[in-house]
Formats: C-alpha cells, structure tokens, sequence
C-alpha cells in the first residue's frame, strides 16, 4: 500500500487517508482566457510514465491538501512538499536527479 | 488459411491432429506499409481487420511491445452492453454489440459471445432515477432496455440478497441482449483474420519514436528498427500518454490501474451479468465456473499493471452483502490493467495535432465491449482521413468546443 508523508501534520498516511487530487502545479485559466489555455488547463495532462508531481489531500487526517513526487513505472515516493509553492523544492528535485539523470516534467528537469 | 469447422476437427481427429495451421504469422518488419497500427490489442487489431475488409487496405502492419491481446485486452471482465445515455455513444457500443452477435460466423473463429443479459443493480433512489432516465433515452435510441423492479431482479438472479442493510436493491437496468465473450479468443480470431489478408502482426516490438516531418508522420523508430507508414494509428490503450509523448502531443487522459479478480470455479449458480455501481462491484460466472470479479480504479497515475489491495478488499466486502455466497469463496487469481481516462469517461477516436496520424484511446474501464465498434469507426477514420458518423462526436476537439459525451455521470463508475 502507497503511503506518503503529510507534511502538515508529519503523519505517514496510507492510501486509505488520503485522496488522490491529480496532476499538481497547474496553472488555472479561467473565463476570459484563451479557450486553447482554458482547455489545457481543465483537461490536458502530462501523464508521464516515469516521474510525476501530484497534489494529494490528507482527507482522512489533517484535512490539508500537500504536494508528491512520485515514480509511475516504480511507485517510488521521492518526497512530499507544502501545496504552498509553485515549483517542486530542489532537494527533491535532486533526490529524482540522482536516481534519474536527465529527467523532465513540463518545464521542471 | 484453412477453415474451422466440424468437419475439420472430425478430419484432424482421423490423422492425430497434425493438420492444424498456425493461426498467425509472425513476419520480420518490411521497410514500409501503408498504415501501421500501434498496438496489438482488441482494437487496434480490429481497426486492422476492417481496414482490410472494408476498406481494400491490406498493406497493414500491427506493431505489439508484448504479445498479442496482453495488455487490456487478456485482463478486462468481459462484459458486453450498449446501455448508454448519451446518443453518440449508444450508437458505437450498439454497434460494437451488434457486431459480437456474428463475429464469430464473420471471422470463422468461435469468440463465444454469450447474450447473457447484463442487469445494473439500482441500490440507491438516485441510481433508480438515472437507470429510469437511460431506459427512457435507450428507447430513443432503438437499444433495447428495461428498468425492471427488485423481484424480477431476484429471479433473475436467485443468489442476490435484495434486502441488505446498506445496499438494498430497489431495481435494475435490465439490457437481456448483452452478455460476455472470450476476451482472448476476440484478440485472436481478429489476429488470425488480419493474417490471412497478408497484415503483418509484429510481435515483442516496442515503438521508442514517432519520425515527423513537415506536421506529418513519416514512420515509427521500434526494437526492431525504424519502419516507414503513409499513416499511423495510435491503439494503445493504457499507454496513449506514452506514445503521445513520443509524438509530442497532449492528451486529455490520466492512465491508472483497474482491478479484477476471480474465485474457485463452483458449480452454476448466476447465469446473467450483474454490475453494482454505488459499491463498485460487477461479476459474472465464467464457463469455467469461476465468478469474474471487477473493482473499482485508483486515483492515481500509475503504469505498474498492479492496483491498491484496498480497492479489492472494498468490491469483495460489498459483493458479500449483495451476494452471500460469495463470502465462502476463495479467490484465486487477482491482476491489474492500465486504463486511460478521459475528464468525461468517453473514448476519444480521432485525428491528432499530426496530419496523418490518427488515434483511438480512453477508452477508461469498457473498451473491450466496444471493440468491433471501435475498430470499425477508426479504420473508417485512417481509410478516409476523416471521421465517419459513427465517431465524429468523438474526436478530442470535444474538450476545447465544449461538447463532452459526459458518461461520467450517466454511469458513475463501470463501464
């Protein structure tokens, strides 16, 4: 069972805890915008096979939403991380380095 | 390719079974095809048989990183329906199930399609509101269905438990012409036919580039060398994101893993398709006489073929409520499938950013019961260029137009 580390309140939750919430530092386009954008933005998905940032919720515990790096070929967990930031914190980002040499997901490598 | 039939198993019997053929051809890549289709499965092979056979394009090649029918199509339940709600849907599952009724006589290959019947368990008011309102537009749209109340589903069903504490079941959506095939038998006799009009299934032969140039596919780079295409078909289910990495574009899907699992065969004790959606839960009874068992998906990104235990543990514990029998059973074997996703539970059968490239993919957790209606609406699309009438809904335009084929709330988890 895939377990992951709340970063809020440290807890080492199981899957059962938690909710899955998708793909994680989307940037949101709403009314207004290009439909092209819009559309990315509601629909469109890196679905990568191989490394993969993600939004989680611990549902059953603390309630917060926080963010995964997570391998979709292993299941590995590399780390988790506040929901507050934009882009994956670069200890984590080193951690997939080392494992995974020249890895990339949208713009992060 | 010498026939099946009574008489041959009578002459082969008379010689000690020496006469049998190889049901397929397993052929060295040429240099270059006209289409090449991405993935051996159930559709990508049957998007290569009616290419052939209603189309005149034989020069196909079927690419296949593993075997034949190993992927979705070796791992699904089997189950075929066409109870659908919205219309564009109802008619290509209503075809795909049409064409299951003689696709054994149509391939000379017996694919066992069993019209069982396939009975959804309304166990909640709002599931007996939404079944009511697919019998409705079922009507409309010629397939036949029914919404039948809680003791016509107990006798059809002797083995339910109608009265459980937190599942009652208050009625049923009744389709009496779907049923189950043998999953493997539909890859193989597709397989089998596609080689007979001299298509290439090259097996254990993984694409690693998608070779563009000018907005245009010139070709696949695979283990097996680089081979070169006038068109290119994308049938990969579960790895649609993959490839379309390769080929560089987005896809509107998330791929995750789906669950089944199927107990000790025991004697004959269910003889329809029952499918309980508020608890995640569908079985049916093999020939074998092992009850097939199939779960709800994962919420996560996942291409591991291997799914959370708890999801297993959450179908078996609602099917022993609606099932009491079940609960003495052992369970034999359990496995994954990767499936990919789209925001409104619809397949997406298409044209791509790439002119001559072409895609059927999304199909979600129903794409075996689509599948001669899959292949037949994408060899339409790769013959022509263009979407026939039996796809045009579904191209992935849909997303940015706004038109979804929302099946999401229709049916809420199986399809």
């Amino acid at each position: 069972m895939l377990t992951l580390q709340c970063p809020y309140c440290g807890v080492w939750a199981e899957e059962t805890e938690l909710h899955a919430e998708g793909e994680a530092h989307l940037k949101r386009f709403g009314p207004g915008s290009e439909d092209e954008a819009f559309e990315g933005y509601l629909f469109m998905r890196e679905n990568p096979k191989g490394v993969h940032f993600e939004r989680w919720r611990h549902s059953n515990g603390c309630g917060k939403f926080f963010h995964a790096a997570r391998s979709t070929t292993t299941l590995e967990v590399f780390g988790t991380y506040s929901a507050q930031t934009l882009e994956p914190p670069q200890e984590i980002k080193d951690k997939i380095s080392a494992k995974y040499p020249g890895w990339s997901w949208r713009e992060f490598a | 390719m010498r026939r099946y039939s009574a008489f041959a198993i009578a002459r082969e019997a008379a010689r000690y079974h020496t006469g049998w053929e190889r049901a397929w051809r397993s052929p060295e890549p040429k240099k270059k095809y006209d289409v090449i289709i991405v993935g051996a499965g159930g559709h990508g092979l049957a998007t290569a048989y009616y290419l052939g056979k209603n189309h005149g394009i034989t020069n196909v090649a079927i690419i296949e990183k593993g075997w034949l029918g190993g992927g979705n199509t070796g791992r699904n339940t089997t189950i075929i329906r066409s109870n659908y709600l919205q219309d564009p849907s109802a008619a290509l599952y209503e075809k795909a199930r049409s064409l299951y009724e003689t696709m054994s006589q149509d391939l000379n290959y017996n694919v066992m399609f069993s019209p069982r019947g396939v009975i959804m368990l309304a166990q909640t008011q709002h599931e007996v509101r939404g079944y009511q309102r697919t019998a409705h537009a079922n009507a409309l749209q010629g397939v036949k269905t029914e919404f039948i109340g809680p003791e016509r589903v107990k006798e059809l069903v002797p083995i339910i438990n109608i009265d459980g504490p937190r599942y009652p079941v208050l009625g049923g959506l009744w389709q009496e012409r779907g049923g189950t095939g043998r999953h493997d038998a539909v890859a193989w006799g597709y397989a089998r036919a596609c080689s007979d009009m001299g298509m290439d299934i090259i097996q254990k032969c993984e694409v690693i580039g998608v070779r563009q140039e000018g907005g245009k596919v010139k070709g696949v780079d695979t283990t097996k060398g680089p081979i070169d295409c006038d068109k290119l078909g994308l049938v990969v289910a579960g790895n649609s994101g993959d490839l379309a990495n390769m080929a560089g574009f987005r896809l509107p899907m998330e791929s995750v893993a789906l669950q089944a699992l199927v107990s000790e065969p025991i004697k004959p004790c269910m003889d329809v398709v029952v499918m309980a959606n508020t608890v995640h839960g569908y079985m049916s009874q093999s020939d074998k006489g092992e009850m097939v068992i199939g779960g709800g998906t994962d919420g996560f990104n996942n291409y591991t073929q291997r799914g959370s235990f708890h999801h297993v543990e959450e179908t078996v514990r609602a099917l022993c409520e609606t099932f009491p029998i079940v609960s003495r059973l052992k369970m034999l074997r359990q496995w994954g499938g990767i499936v990919d996703v789209t925001g409104d539970r619809s397949p997406v059968i298409g044209k791509t950013p790439l002119g001559n490239c072409f895609i059927n993919a999304g199909w979600g957790t129903g794409g075996f019961k689509a599948i001669p209606g899959g292949g037949w609406a994408t060899a339409e699309l790769i013959a022509k260029g263009e979407p026939g009438p039996l796809c045009a809904e579904f191209g992935m335009e849909r997303f940015i137009e706004g038109r979804f084929i929302d099946e999401s709330v229709a049916a809420g988890v199986a399809h």
